[in-house]
């Protein structure tokens, strides 16, 4: 097991290495000089002379690549050229509210997709497994910016209209955006929103930040939602079909037992790994979803920053996110590695 | 375990070093023999006309790339005609009318030929991505599967590092620094695609290297570079022409995403859906229809695109053959 740790551990420290070196070159192959690229509208000469002190762009390309990675080593990811905020503590600030979002929609996923697909198993080739696959398939054809805005109108905002009796706006109940009503004066620890409201016992400040994030998880899990019912509809009925299966029935056990002793246990395995999988798609996603609901993570600041070609911040969060990502794979790789000893030899 | 042939599960072959013939091993394993001498490509396309998700798939994808085709002949207007713009107020933009079926865009456009149209850009912007990324990413698939050794780990590296960017992130970064034109867009797109197709093609090829007819036709003298260019690529390729028939569903979406995110074609004159859903965006509660409409075209165009995928998929796979 060790050995397995060790060994996926290490795979990483080349990609990591790649990493930064591909987003050097980036920096150098953006249009015009560098400098000017990073600093945007607000590089006077003297900005670009102390950014070109640091990062030598004047310099020859390994002594430029020295400094890069020694500006790194110590923790300096750049500054913001339209705010000046430097990247990595808006980065570490805003993070929670995107981990908050992304659990809660893996949360739901799970929750709403496991059933789902156990059902549509159980059943298929009838009518509700027909229906839930096709729901599932079409979950991952609608862009994800375009589910966050009918979610929005229709529960947020409100429709004008009404059908046969029934006002159209009373379904809008939920926040429109943000990540708890301004009026309340919560206090925050960690800016993990739920856990700060539930650590200071304001119940209520809890409650309010669970419900601005019932539609952006929605919204952003409903692709993994989508994964997690065919996926665990195909699993179920893979294992439904194995000799265990029927020795178990053979044997006369309750149904209710072999469904959790030997058919889910089974059949949740790929499950699991597909989602860990999602991680990408969830970070991706929350630059479409949080900008939608005007929801305070690092999705939220990276498309302001996309909109104003703020390079400084690309190059930074892009380096951060990676990072992040290749070590949630990396836990995901070795949890696997424990749930299924074949893994480590392979 | 000796090597298994096309259509034929593992147990249902006894062990041995013999390699039988296809024909002989399905009949040997108690299969009728109305399959034996039709190829990959040709039983696949028998199996799918029988699956009703891959008809419903392939209707879709044929209506789509007909209306991107013959846009300018199926559209009432030309595309960059906004004389209608008058009609269009900061509060209502006007519905359906006699002469336009689906009513004005907030440009002042008539909204159908905006959506036959956009189906057009989709196609292009789909098709171009995709042959990009197929052929990069299959260049370096072949060199890695062919070559092994440090090319394959040098390759792999490379895929390793692009694949630790998350997909929309990595179109972003690479559409930043082309700019924009409308060739950005593609190259963004394809950028994604070339880590997975490297990669599948990679591991499909791995696996043919150990089949018995690549260690044959070594024997028999041939070249590496014919063994790999008509013998190994053309078994190897299922996988990857399955994944680029999924992946034209997914640049169609990452199309309207980049339009979303402000990277989209600069051009306003052409019609692009993920654009129409952007410009709509102040409209939702008033104009819902502006939403709907280009939302539902790019829905039902990836849906088209998957099921096909899928269908295929599963017609290729020689597990799903019983």
């Amino acid at each position: 097991m060790l050995r397995f740790v060790v060994r996926r551990i290490l795979l990483l420290i080349p990609v990591l290495v790649g990493l930064s070196v591909l987003l050097f070159i980036w920096v150098r192959a953006l249009p015009g000089d560098p400098a000017k690229a990073l600093l945007g509208e607000k590089g006077t000469p003297a900005a670009v002379a102390r950014l070109n002190a640091q990062y030598g762009f004047d310099q020859p390309i390994h002594v430029q690549f020295i400094k890069y990675v020694g500006q790194l080593v110590r923790g300096n990811f750049g500054s913001s050229a339209v705010s000046g905020e430097p990247v990595l503590p808006t980065f570490v600030e805003r993070f929670p509210a995107t981990i908050e979002l992304a659990v809660a929609a893996l949360l739901f996923a799970v929750i709403v997709g496991i059933p789902l697909g156990y059902l549509a198993a159980r059943r298929a080739g009838g009518a509700l497994d027909l229906f839930l696959v096709s729901g599932s398939l079409l979950g991952t054809v609608i862009p994800v910016f375009v589910l966050a805005y009918l979610l929005k109108v229709v529960f947020a905002v409100g429709l004008p209209g009404h059908i046969g009796g029934f006002k159209l706006s009373s379904l809008a109940f939920l926040p429109a955006s943000g990540r708890q009503d301004v009026a309340i004066d919560a206090t925050h620890i960690t800016n993990f929103y739920i856990l700060d409201g539930l650590l200071t016992r304001e119940w209520d400040s809890a409650a309010n930040a669970a419900v601005h994030l019932i539609l952006p998880a929605i919204a952003l899990g409903s692709i993994p939602l989508a994964i997690v019912v065919r996926m665990t509809r195909a699993s179920v009925i893979d294992v439904l079909g194995e000799d265990y299966v029927r020795t178990a029935n053979a044997k006369g056990l309750a149904k209710s037992l072999i469904t959790r002793r030997h058919v889910m246990r089974n059949a949740l395995l790929p499950v699991i790994t597909t989602i860990g999988l999602q991680t990408g798609g969830l970070l991706s996603g929350a630059v479409l979803t949080e900008s939608v609901f005007a929801f305070n993570g690092i999705g939220s600041y990276l498309f302001n920053a996309i909109g104003s070609l703020d390079y400084s911040v690309l190059q930074g969060f892009i380096l951060i996110i990676a990072l992040v990502y290749s070590l949630v794979n990396l836990i995901v790789d070795l949890l696997y590695g424990i749930i299924d000893p074949r893994i480590r030899t392979s | 375990m000796s090597t298994v042939t096309e259509g034929v599960e593992p147990g249902d072959l006894e062990s041995g070093p013999i390699n039988r013939s296809p024909k002989l091993a399905a009949l040997m394993a108690g299969q009728p023999d109305h399959e034996s001498g039709v190829s990959l490509w040709r039983g696949a396309f028998r199996r799918m006309r029988r699956n009703p998700s891959a008809i419903v798939g392939a209707v879709i994808v044929l209506a789509f790339v007909i209306i991107a085709v013959c846009a300018p002949l199926i559209a009432p207007y030309d595309p960059a005609n906004s004389a209608w713009i008058n009609q269009v107020t900061p509060e209502d933009v006007p519905g359906p009318s006699a002469g336009h079926p689906l009513g004005l865009d907030p440009s002042g456009s008539d909204e159908l030929t905006q959506l036959i149209f956009g189906a057009r850009q989709s196609l292009i912007i789909g098709v171009v991505a995709t042959g990009i990324g197929l052929i990069v990413g299959m260049t370096l698939g072949t060199l890695a599967g062919a070559f092994g050794g440090w090319v394959d780990t040098a390759v792999m590296r490379v895929v390793d590092i692009m694949l630790s960017i998350p997909g929309l992130m990595l179109a972003v970064s690479v559409a930043a620094v082309l700019g924009r034109r409308p060739i950005s867009i593609m190259i963004a797109i394809a950028a994604v695609q070339v880590p997975v197709f490297a990669r599948l093609l990679r591991g499909s090829m791995l696996s043919q290297r150990r089949q018995d007819y690549v260690l044959a036709s070594f024997s028999l003298g041939l070249r590496r570079r014919t063994v790999v260019m008509s013998h190994v690529l053309p078994n190897s390729v299922g996988p990857v022409i399955v994944q680029a028939t999924l992946t034209l569903a997914t640049a169609i979406i990452e199309v309207a995403a980049l339009s979303y995110l402000g990277l989209g074609d600069p051009d306003p004159a052409v019609a692009e859906w993920g654009r129409m859903l952007v410009k709509a965006q102040d409209r939702l509660q008033s104009d819902p229809q502006l939403t709907l409409l280009p939302g539902a075209c790019i829905a039902v165009t990836a849906l088209g695109f998957t099921l096909f995928g899928e269908a295929l998929r599963e017609a290729l796979d020689p597990k799903s053959r019983r």
